[in-house]
């Protein structure tokens, strides 16, 4: 009788763009794939995302900046779910985020960035290979 | 298992959430937690918020939520959504209108998804309340999926319910249905600055005094105006709220109500249970199916069946 154990997302936007579109069809996606999504909508601080995946317990959060803010706020999300003592979130982002940075937001800790046109089942897939306790 | 529940009660918000997460999932020690958060509980005011899709519910909740930190209560939320029937998953989308609140440590908000339960919460809702009441919170806000109109678990839940109602969704007849408008302690007319809001305003009060004509009650449900989104009569819901709280206090209908909730919850548990243990002993062996075969065939009945294989498990009766 016991229930299936659900992937939990927290599908955010960092700063100010207010273009969701992406977010909000991924967020889609992601439930169709049989996950539990919380979509947090526009604006979000790196420090409201991380007390969001504290309380939601969450497995995935998920970025999406189109503004260029990425090497700030990717990071700094990571760095504080450390701090918090949530190692094990796993971290992607998405949206517009330039190819030579890629390199270091992965050094960083975001497991893997997804640019426009990525097939949507690819990153589903990503996130049931990656995510732990499962 | 022992130190999780030990760190929620010593404050761990990170241990409330792992083992609210362990309770929704149904894990096999959920009963042993459970029965250890169970001494804890008691302490916190359960506030029930429902009513149908898009009429402000937690836009409410989150205003709701800073009235009572001004008053420096300390406040749980709980926002069910529902689970696609079809693929499990879900949108859980309540937090986006919960965003003071959620910059507030002191508040914690959990989404939860119905997982397939109708009546407007998820199974597990009301463990998770006792989870957060376990903690410390002073109240502990439950805004169940948008509702048609019968589901009406919450109030098997809530210390005060409060149905949601916003202008445009139906007329007088609605307003007049059993279900949904039966379990108001408080109704709220919500986006009130919208055309029609007047005329709901007058259906619901109404609907309040065919009640009190129809059978005594000592407690009328009031019916308050606000504009939510603009933080238009937050202040007097909440001491609308407030004033049923101390009115279930002063007449004992507090511990009678909870009393009757701790007599359904043990009840469904033990149904839970022996349905959980006869099932396993019926299924377990194999015979069922054939005994199934026979059925078909005709040469037994199912109504007969049922009765033999119980005398076998219960055979006193």
């Amino acid at each position: 009788m016991t229930a299936k154990k659900r992937i939990k997302v927290i599908m955010a936007k960092p700063g100010l763009d207010g273009h969701d579109r992406g977010a909000k069809l991924l967020a889609r996606v992601f439930a169709e794939a049989g996950m539990e999504v919380v979509y947090t909508g526009l604006r979000q601080t790196p420090e409201m995302i991380v007390e969001a995946a504290l309380q939601e317990d969450a497995d995935v959060v998920g970025l999406s900046s189109l503004s260029g803010v990425h090497n700030y706020f990717f990071p700094r999300v990571v760095e504080l779910l450390k701090e918090k003592g949530l190692d094990d979130v796993l971290v992607v982002g998405g949206g517009i985020i330039p190819e030579e940075d890629v390199a270091g937001l992965k050094k960083a800790g975001v497991a893997a960035v997804f640019g426009p046109g990525t097939r949507t089942d690819e990153i589903i897939k990503f996130i049931e290979d990656n995510i732990s306790g499962s | 298992m022992d130190d999780l529940v030990a760190e929620v009660l010593q404050g761990s918000v990170r241990a409330m959430a792992r083992l609210i997460t362990l309770i929704e999932n149904e894990d096999s020690n959920a009963l042993y937690l459970m029965a250890a958060i169970y001494p804890y509980t008691g302490n916190a005011y359960v506030l029930g918020i429902t009513g149908s899709p898009g009429t402000g519910k937690s836009t409410l909740t989150d205003k709701i939520t800073s009235v009572l930190r001004e008053r420096e209560q300390t406040v749980g939320v709980i926002a069910v959504d529902p689970s696609s029937p079809f693929t499990g998953g879900a949108l859980l989308g309540d937090r986006i209108r919960m965003q003071r609140s959620s910059g507030d440590a002191e508040v914690f908000i959990r989404s939860m998804a119905t997982r397939g339960n109708l009546g407007g919460l998820a199974r597990t809702t009301a463990d998770i309340v006792k989870i957060m009441d376990a903690f410390g919170k002073d109240w502990v806000i439950v805004e169940t999926v948008g509702v048609g109109q019968d589901e009406v678990e919450i109030a098997k839940t809530a210390d005060t319910t409060i149905v949601v109602l916003a202008p445009g969704l139906g007329d007088t007849i609605q307003s007049m249905k059993a279900g949904v408008m039966e379990i108001a302690d408080l109704y709220v007319v919500n986006k009130a600055d919208r055309s029609g809001a007047d005329e709901l305003l007058s259906q619901v009060n109404v609907r309040v005094e065919q009640d009190s004509q129809i059978k005594k009650a000592a407690w009328q449900a009031p019916v308050v105006k606000t504009i939510a989104v603009e933080n238009q009569g937050i202040e007097p819901l909440v001491e609308a709220i407030e004033k049923h709280r101390s009115f279930l206090r002063q007449s004992g209908k507090l511990r009678k109500n909870r009393r009757e909730k701790t007599r359904q919850e043990t009840l469904a548990l033990l149904k839970d249970e022996i349905s959980r243990n006869v099932l396993e002993k019926v299924l377990g062996n194999g015979r069922f199916d054939d005994l199934i075969d026979e059925i078909v065939a005709h040469k037994k009945d199912p109504y007969t069946s049922v009765q033999e294989i119980l005398s076998k498990i219960f055979p006193e009766e």
